[in-house]
Order: C-alpha cells, then sequence, then structure tokens
C-alpha cells in the first residue's frame, strides 16, 4: 500500500480504527456502561468527518489500481450518508437509553455499515462493491435483530438476513457472469470491453446485478421484506434503515451503471425505467391501506426510490443530479419525519399507529405544523422542497426524451398525496381517541423543527446544492 | 419603491402571517382578537397597497408592468409582473380580502389558525396573478391547495373530510399533469418565462403518437395538459362536481374565497396560457369547449333547480356561471375576452356576496336547508333587499355587472357560433328560474316555522361588508368602461396575435 493509497483511504482507515477502539474500549470498561459516550462520539466523528471531505479533498483520485475511486460523486454521496447517520444516531440515543436498549454495539455496528456504505459509493471493481455491500448488510441484519426479546424484531432480521443473502447471491451470480465475459472486475476494465457486439451473458449477469442491487433500495418487486423490517425493528434501526443505506444503494447503482456499463445506458436504463414505474405505483397504492406509520413510511421509501431510479433511467449528467439532489432531500425529509416518530409514545410506550395521531394538533401545535410541512413536502406539493427534487427527476426525464415516464411519475404522485394528506388528516381533522404522546427529547425536537424549516425556506435556492450535485454528476457521467 | 411594489404587496400578508405565527402566544379572547385585528389590517394595508398599482398602472401599455425579475433555482428566474389582463384579478384579491376576514370575525375555534390560512392563501392567489415564469406560478398554484384544504377540512361543515379530500385530490391531479405540460414546454422553448413563451411557436403539425393521429400535434397535447388543470379549477362541466361538495361544507369565509377567486385561476389560466401559447390548439378544440360551456350552463342550471341547500345552489350556478366565461374566452373576439374577464370580476363580487347572504343565515340558523326558511322579509327586512339585489345581479339584471358579463360574452360567441349562443341565452332564463325561485322560498311568503320567529336582522357589521360588494356591483353595471379601459388594449393585443398565429385559411374554418 503506497502512502498515496493509505491518503485517499484515509476516512474510511479512520472509520475502521474507531470501530475497533470503540469496541476494544466498550469491552473493557464493562458493559454498556460507554454506551452513551460512544454513541456521541460516532455521531461526531460522522459529522467531522463530513465536513473534512467536503472541504478538504478536491479533484478525482483512485486508489489500489482503480479499485477505489474518490471523486466528487462519491463524496456528495459520503457526506450524504455520513450527516443522515450522525442525525439518526443523535436522535436515537434518548429513544434507546430510555427503553433499554443503548447497548454499546448499536453505534459501533452503525459504524461498520456507515463503512461498508463508504466502500460501495467509492468502489471501481466488482470484489471492492461486493465487499463494500456486505460489510454494509451484515452489520444491519443484526441491527435489525438488535431487540433479542422481541419476536417481531428477531423476525425482522431473519427476514431482512434471508432475502438479503438471497440478493447478494443474485448479485454474486450477476458478478460472476460479468467477469467470466469481460474478463475483468475492474468497471473501467467492464467499459473497455464493451465496444461491438454484446455478449448475451453479459447481459444477464447486468440485470442479475441489478436485480441485487434492487434489493438493497427496496425498489419494487424486490420489496417485500421493507414493510416487515421497518415495522419490526426498533424505530431507531428503522431510520437508519431509511436514510443512509438507500443512498449507499442508490449511488453504487449509479457507479455501476455509470462506470462499468456507461457505453450501453439504453440496456440498464430500460430496467431502471421499468423498476422506477412499479415502484412508484406500488408504494403510492400499498400505503393507502396502511395503519402504522412506519410501514406507511417503508412504502413511502418505496415509491421515493421509484422517482430517484426516473433519474437514474435517463443516463444523463442531469439524470445522475436530479438522483443526488432527490436523494438528498428525501434523507432530510426522513430525518425529519423519523424525527417525530421516535417520539410517539403512549403510556411511556412506543407506538406507531396512525390513527393515535387524532387531534394531534390541539395538544401540540408547532410539532403538528412541522409534520404537516413534512408530509406535504413528501408528497411533493409545493412550495415545499420535495416538490423540487419531484420536479427534477421529472425534468431529467423530459430532457432525455422520456415523456411517459415523467407521466408516470406525476401520476403516482397524485395517488401518492392521499396517504400523506390522511396523516395531515387525523393531526386536525380527527376526532379525539386515544391520543399519543409526544416527547422529546432536545435534539428530536430541534432536527425536526430544523427539517421543516428547511423544507419551506429551501424554496428560496435550495441551499445551494444544485450545483453541488451538478459537479458530483458531471464526475461519474463521461 | 415601484419596481418592488408587486413582490411587496405578494408577500405582505405572508409576512403578516408569520409574525402571527411566530409571535402571536395563547389562545384566549384577547389573542383571538389580535389575530383578527392583524390579519385586517394587513389584508386592508395589501389592499390600500394595490391602489397604488391601479393608479401607476397605464392600460395603453398593452406588455408587462411592474416587472421585477431575479435568479433563482435551476435556471429559473423569479419574475412578477402585471397587465392589463390580470391586474384586475390582483384587484379583486385584494379588494376582497379584507371583507372575508371581516366577515369571519365571529369564528371562535382556533381564530389565529384560520388568519394564518386566509393571509397565506392571499399571498399564494396573488402570486398566481403575477408571477411571469411558469415554475413560479405553477409554485403559486399548486401551494394554493394547501391552505383552501385545510380551511375546509378544519373549519368546515359535517362532510368536511370527503370535500377537502376530493378538492385536493381532484385539483391536484389536474396541476400535475400541467407540471408534465410545463417541462415539456421548457425542453421545447428552452425558458420559462411566459412573456417569451408567449412569443414561442409550438409545433402544431399533425403527428402519430402510439397508433393515434393527433391533429395540431404537440399544441394539442400541451393545450389538453394544461386544459385538464384549468378546467377542474374553472370549473367547467363534466368535472365539477367537487365544486358543490367543497362550497357546501367549507366555511363561510372560505366559499367566499373559493367562489370569488379561487376560481378565476382557471379562467386567468386560459387567457395566460392556452390562447398565447397554444393557439392553433385552442382554435381547434374551441368547438369542445363551446359545448362543454354550453351544456354547463344548462345543465348546471337544471341542477341547480332540484337543491334543497342552499350554498350547493349557488356553487351550481356558479358552475353555470363560469360557462359563459369559458364560451367568450374560446371565442376569441374582443368582445368575448372582455365579457369573459368581466363576468369572472362581477361573478367574484356576486356570488361573494351571495355566499356570505347564506351565511347570514346559517350563523343565526345554523342549517342551510332551504326548507327550514320561509317568509325571512317579515323580520329581516335589510336582508331580503341586500339578498334581492344579489339575486338580481346573478340573474343578470341590466344595470348590475352580471348583466354586462352575460351579455358580451353572448355577443362575442354569437359572432362565433350561433347554435351555442342560442343555448346559452337558455341559461340566462333559467337562472332567472333558480335564482328567485329560491329568494321566493326563503324570504318570501309568511313567517310560519317556529324556530324563525325570534330571528333578527343583520349587525351593524353584517349590513357594512355588504356596502363595498353592493357598490361594485352597481358601479361596474352602470359604468362597465372603468374596467373595459383597463383591460381592453391588452385583450386587443392577446386577440391580434392568437388571429395573427394561425394558419392562413383556419382562421376561417372556425368561424364555420
Amino acid at each position: 500500500m503506497t502512502s498515496a493509497d493509505f491518503n485517499t483511504v484515509l476516512p474510511e482507515v479512520i472509520l475502521a480504527l474507531f470501530a475497533m477502539l470503540a469496541l476494544l474500549g466498550a469491552v473493557y470498561t464493562g458493559k454498556d456502561k460507554l454506551a452513551s459516550a460512544i454513541t456521541w462520539a460516532t455521531a461526531g466523528l460522522f459529522v467531522a468527518l463530513a465536513l473534512w471531505i467536503g472541504l478538504a479533498a478536491s479533484g478525482e483520485r483512485s486508489a489500489f489500481g482503480g479499485m477505489f475511486i474518490d471523486d466528487p460523486f462519491a463524496r456528495f454521496a459520503k457526506i450524504v450518508i455520513l450527516v443522515s447517520s450522525a442525525a439518526v444516531l443523535m436522535m436515537s440515543e434518548a429513544y434507546m437509553s430510555r427503553r433499554g436498549l443503548l447497548r454499546f454495539e448499536f453505534p459501533i455496528l452503525v459504524t461498520l455499515a456507515v463503512l461498508g456504505m463508504c466502500m460501495m459509493v467509492s468502489a471501481g471493481d466488482l470484489m471492492a462493491l461486493y465487499m463494500g455491500l456486505e460489510l454494509q448488510s451484515l452489520s444491519l441484519y443484526v441491527v435489525a435483530a438488535l431487540r433479542r426479546d422481541s419476536i417481531k424484531s428477531t423476525e425482522a432480521g431473519l427476514k431482512y438476513f434471508v432475502l438479503g443473502a438471497l440478493s447478494s447471491g443474485l448479485l454474486l451470480y450477476g458478478a460472476s457472469l460479468v467477469y467470466g465475459y469481460a474478463g475483468t472486475t475492474l468497471f473501467s476494465g467492464i467499459l473497455s470491453t464493451l465496444g461491438g457486439e454484446l455478449p448475451l451473458g453479459l447481459l444477464i449477469g447486468l440485470v442479475f446485478m441489478l436485480a441485487g442491487l434492487a434489493f438493497k433500495i427496496s425498489a419494487a418487486p424486490f420489496h417485500m421484506w421493507t414493510p416487515d423490517v421497518y415495522e419490526g425493528s426498533p424505530t431507531p434501526v428503522t431510520a437508519f434503515f431509511a436514510t443512509a443505506p438507500k443512498v449507499a444503494a442508490m449511488a453504487l447503482i449509479a457507479r455501476l451503471a455509470q462506470d462499468a456499463f456507461g457505453a450501453i445506458p439504453g440496456q440498464w436504463g430500460q430496467v431502471l425505467a421499468a423498476l422506477a414505474v412499479v415502484s412508484m405505483f406500488l408504494g403510492a397504492v400499498a400505503a393507502i391501506g396502511q395503519k402504522d406509520i412506519k410501514r406507511l413510511m417503508a412504502y413511502s421509501s418505496i415509491a421515493h426510490m421509484g422517482y430517484a431510479l426516473i433519474g437514474l433511467s435517463t443516463g444523463t449528467v442531469e439524470g445522475v443530479q436530479a438522483m443526488l439532489v432527490y436523494m438528498a432531500i428525501y434523507v432530510t425529509m426522513n430525518v425529519g419525519t423519523f424525527a417525530f416518530i421516535l417520539s410517539m409514545e403512549r403510556d411511556g410506550r412506543p407506538v406507531t399507529d396512525i390513527a393515535g395521531l387524532n387531534m394531534f394538533s390541539k395538544t401540540e401545535p408547532l410539532k403538528a405544523l412541522a409534520l404537516l410541512v413534512l408530509m406535504f413536502s413528501l408528497a411533493g406539493v409545493p412550495p415545499m422542497v420535495g416538490f423540487f427534487g419531484k420536479f427534477y427527476v421529472l425534468k431529467a426525464a423530459v430532457d432525455a426524451g422520456m415523456v411517459w415516464l415523467a407521466v408516470a411519475g406525476a401520476v403516482a404522485s397524485v395517488i401518492g398525496a392521499f396517504y400523506y394528506l390522511r396523516i395531515v388528516f387525523f393531526m386536525y381533522f380527527g376526532s379525539p381517541t386515544e391520543p399519543v404522546e409526544s416527547r422529546m427529547v432536545p435534539v428530536q425536537w430541534a432536527l425536526m423543527v430544523a427539517v421543516a424549516a428547511i423544507m419551506l425556506v429551501g424554496v428560496v435556492n435550495l441551499f445551494g446544492i444544485e450545483p453541488v450535485a451538478r459537479v458530483a454528476a458531471e464526475a461519474l457521467v463521461r | 419603491m415601484a419596481q418592488q411594489l408587486l413582490s411587496i404587496i405578494t408577500f405582505l400578508p405572508l409576512v403578516a402571517a408569520a409574525i402571527l405565527a411566530l409571535f402571536l402566544r395563547g389562545d384566549d379572547a384577547a389573542a383571538r382578537q389580535n389575530a383578527k385585528w392583524l390579519a385586517m389590517f394587513a389584508t386592508i394595508v395589501t389592499f390600500l397597497a394595490s391602489l397604488f398599482l391601479l393608479a401607476e398602472f397605464d392600460p395603453s401599455n398593452t406588455g408587462f408592468q411592474f416587472v421585477v425579475e431575479k435568479p433563482w433555482i435551476l435556471g429559473f428566474s423569479y419574475k412578477m409582473g402585471v397587465d392589463g389582463i390580470s391586474i384586475l384579478f390582483v384587484m379583486l384579491t385584494t379588494f376582497l380580502m379584507p371583507l372575508v376576514i371581516w366577515s369571519a370575525w365571529e369564528v371562535e375555534t382556533r381564530v389565529k389558525e384560520y388568519m394564518i390560512a386566509f393571509l397565506v392563501l392571499e399571498t399564494l392567489m396573488l402570486g398566481v396573478f403575477c408571477a411571469l415564469d411558469l415554475v413560479l406560478f405553477y409554485l403559486f398554484f399548486e401551494a394554493g391547495l394547501i391552505p383552501m384544504f385545510l380551511i375546509i377540512g378544519i373549519w368546515g361543515g359535517k362532510e368536511r373530510i370527503y370535500a377537502a379530500f376530493k378538492f385536493f385530490l381532484y385539483t391536484f391531479l389536474g396541476s400535475v399533469l400541467m407540471l408534465v405540460a410545463m417541462i415539456a414546454m421548457y425542453w421545447d422553448a428552452g425558458t420559462t418565462d411566459i412573456v417569451k413563451l408567449m412569443t414561442h411557436d409550438f409545433a402544431h403539425d399533425t403527428i402519430g403518437v402510439a397508433g393515434f393521429t393527433i391533429v395540431g400535434g404537440m399544441q394539442t397535447l400541451l393545450f389538453l395538459a394544461f386544459f385538464a388543470s384549468f378546467a377542474v379549477k374553472m370549473p367547467m362541466w363534466p368535472v365539477h362536481t367537487w365544486l358543490p361538495d367543497a362550497h357546501v361544507q367549507a366555511p363561510t369565509a372560505g366559499s367566499v374565497v373559493l367562489a370569488a377567486i379561487l376560481l378565476k385561476m382557471g379562467g386567468y389560466g386560459f387567457l395566460r396560457f392556452s390562447l398565447p401559447m397554444f393557439p392553433v390548439a385552442s382554435d381547434l378544440l374551441s368547438p369542445m369547449v363551446f359545448w362543454m360551456s354550453a351544456i354547463a350552463i344548462v345543465y348546471t342550471s337544471l341542477v341547480a333547480l332540484a337543491q334543497s341547500d342552499m350554498k350547493k345552489l349557488i356553487a351550481y350556478s356558479s358552475v353555470a356561471h363560469m360557462g359563459y366565461v369559458t364560451m367568450g374566452i374560446f371565442a376569441a373576439n374582443q368582445q368575448g375576452i372582455d365579457g369573459a374577464i368581466f363576468q369572472m370580476l362581477s361573478h367574484g363580487f356576486i356570488s361573494g356576496a351571495l355566499f356570505l347572504c347564506v351565511g347570514v343565515i346559517y350563523d343565526r340558523m345554523h342549517t342551510r336547508e332551504i326548507d327550514a326558511y320561509g317568509g325571512l322579509v317579515n323580520r329581516m327586512p335589510h336582508y331580503a333587499l341586500v339578498f334581492m339585489f344579489f339575486t338580481m345581479a346573478n340573474v343578470g339584471l341590466p344595470g348590475t355587472s352580471g348583466f354586462v358579463g352575460e351579455f358580451l360574452t353572448l355577443m362575442g360567441i354569437f359572432q362565433v357560433n350561433t347554435w351555442i349562443a342560442a343555448i346559452a341565452a337558455t341559461g340566462v332564463i333559467l337562472s332567472a328560474a333558480y335564482a328567485l325561485w329560491l329568494y321566493r322560498r326563503v324570504v318570501l311568503g309568511d313567517l310560519i316555522k317556529e324556530a324563525l320567529k325570534s330571528i333578527t336582522d343583520m349587525t351593524t357589521r353584517e349590513k357594512a361588508i355588504f356596502a363595498p360588494l353592493i357598490a361594485m356591483t352597481l358601479i361596474l353595471g352602470i359604468y362597465p368602461k372603468a374596467v373595459t379601459d383597463i383591460i381592453g388594449p391588452s385583450v386587443a393585443q392577446l386577440v391580434t396575435d392568437y388571429h395573427a398565429a394561425l394558419p392562413v385559411g383556419e382562421a376561417d374554418v372556425a368561424l364555420h
């Protein structure tokens, strides 16, 4: 390992070292004494790394013979992943400790998962891709089953593991086919073999890999695990699932599609477009009947992945830019929403039934207002920022000549609006029944209100995220 | 200052709403009073500021005035401006809002939120009429759904939930199609600047899409996408069914805003987008619009006759009156469009006043059933007079503004399609039938219902709210030149451009 290679992966090395040290420290100081401190330290480290990556690094570098790529695209995705993970950790700490769930393993596993995600978005090789993906997935399987004494949580963990392993198998099989036909695992190498006649085996390999990755972003029809895992896992874990891993997997698909198969956008573009349409409609329709807010958010995330996939499927710079902006907005909205879901409780026990929000606006006007803004933003109603996310991807689709995809997205957003409105309906128009209380620690309150404010104020200039995403997209699409 | 006048007018209510939301604490009687007074103050200041706008406005200039332009996200711009077509809608909005706030004076539940909703709504409505960028327009157009959804859903009647959802989803579906069309327009023209788009020549050669032959090509597709949105908003038959529900369930002030201003966005949209940007498609599809309008006028008038709920009756009458507007707009001549704009303004005053009339007795008896009333003239002479005046204006009695609008639109359509004019003219008779019959059942006759024996006449506040509306209805009815002088040059320009954009020969075909 040369020092240049080492410098390139320094943030990842720091994450790995931190995880090991935290593990050692926690083991030697007795059970869970340090759990709270580690959680905060991890969050702090994430934010520090995000700042460092955002401010210090520039240009494009690759390490280990092209297996690891550090470019503006990877950095954009990493910053989103790190910041959202830090936010989730910060708002989870109180919830976990109040319910005796705060084990020191949680922040450490999250750190390892984030490390895996950073590897994923920087992968320049099929092996690196798989390594990052598995590190992430294995950590996530464990945190899903964090509440060992709960049947639902263990079921969620098991279900996630079985289906995740299946998807990893699909991905590996596809990767092996691609390797067999291309003769290399390097993305750049695969790209250079794509001239002329396309071997059928390579295409099959590509489709298998996309199917495996579609599992990870829970795009329909590979979404089956999502509602159960979201519902069964402890809420902080659900919040984590809904944010950072989605960004990582989406960025990985973009990386794979553009870096390795960028010469044949038509081949994967149609697969992604089909996934997008199915996801949007399934997410929108299936969410309507949900009574549990976590299941609802699961279907909501399926639909949102569909919109992000629209951006990717165009294969253009604008499309990738739209996807990045969309994911950044999506993650922000979800952090705000989950900050609220974490605080929902009745008689000290966490609850997640939507009907419990009946007339919530009477008891907690400010939180209800913030949630209202978040819901309208998730639904994509202007002037909330969520609208601009949708607008970006639809615009990218039309720009690329895929008008039918834009129309499908527009129609799905109307269906989708219904279930977000239902939450608003319960909060503002409902009839008082068994109410929920919302006990928030300051961090949760601050995150929720700040995100709601961002959704409103962002209309002015989207906080300048647009040019940054542009640079990132240009680095990826050549 | 003059440069920023439009922005000030548009965002002043929003600032007031923010102040209310952030700084007004508590829910006692004093806080409620403060909320009402602040809202009242803000809307009146907005109105006064808009008077400056009117004074400075130069009607002979057919371009946009008071234009502000600043770069915004995505390469779009924040561009606002008014011309002869939009300025009177701005005036209508600023004029009515203080009255709306005043009419909500007796509301006791969640007063602060109620006032915030109306103030936000005012900003969004003004934004719609001033926006000169497609995306900005869409933003205001769509966002207006949120406060209205809440107004109906929180302060509405028994079936408010159903009505609120129906209102939201109907209009939302229409507008997302419009959004896709807007993106397609941006793709084609490379700009979202409305002024530039008006002169952009969208392709109108016949194309084949998925086995269908589309005459008028891209223009037709874009036209239909915009039509979906504006027709729902207007509302035109057969997508009008959300309106009676929304009106009946909305609180009085909500009904007034809905009827008087929100519906006008559809007509404004036709004038701002459909006619100037897609002239060929407009010309091609105008027979469809004519027939839809004619059906709306006759059918909804007949439906109005069968109603037992006062608000529903007036809602259906609104749909019928909007039929004249669409008919006039797509007649695409000076009288037709002048008449359509006139009809929209006049309907703003008259239907707003009629909903207030219903509100007056609803506040006392808490029912809108026509059968629950009768003989009100015995106890409420002043009310009977006011209601009479607006019933007559609704029917289109000469001397009131209702007459001018109907007459001009009929004159406009007569030059284009005599049959439609003949059918639409029957609507005048039908409107007399349902309006006068309503009046007879509610106000005239002997006072025999026990519950009505102690009903009281209008309070001074209620009379004061009606006074400006009566004045405007009379002024516009007696001196319509006040309006046509302002809108005339811009409309003339629109008509000239429209006919110039039609391929030679097609303009003649439209006459037959």
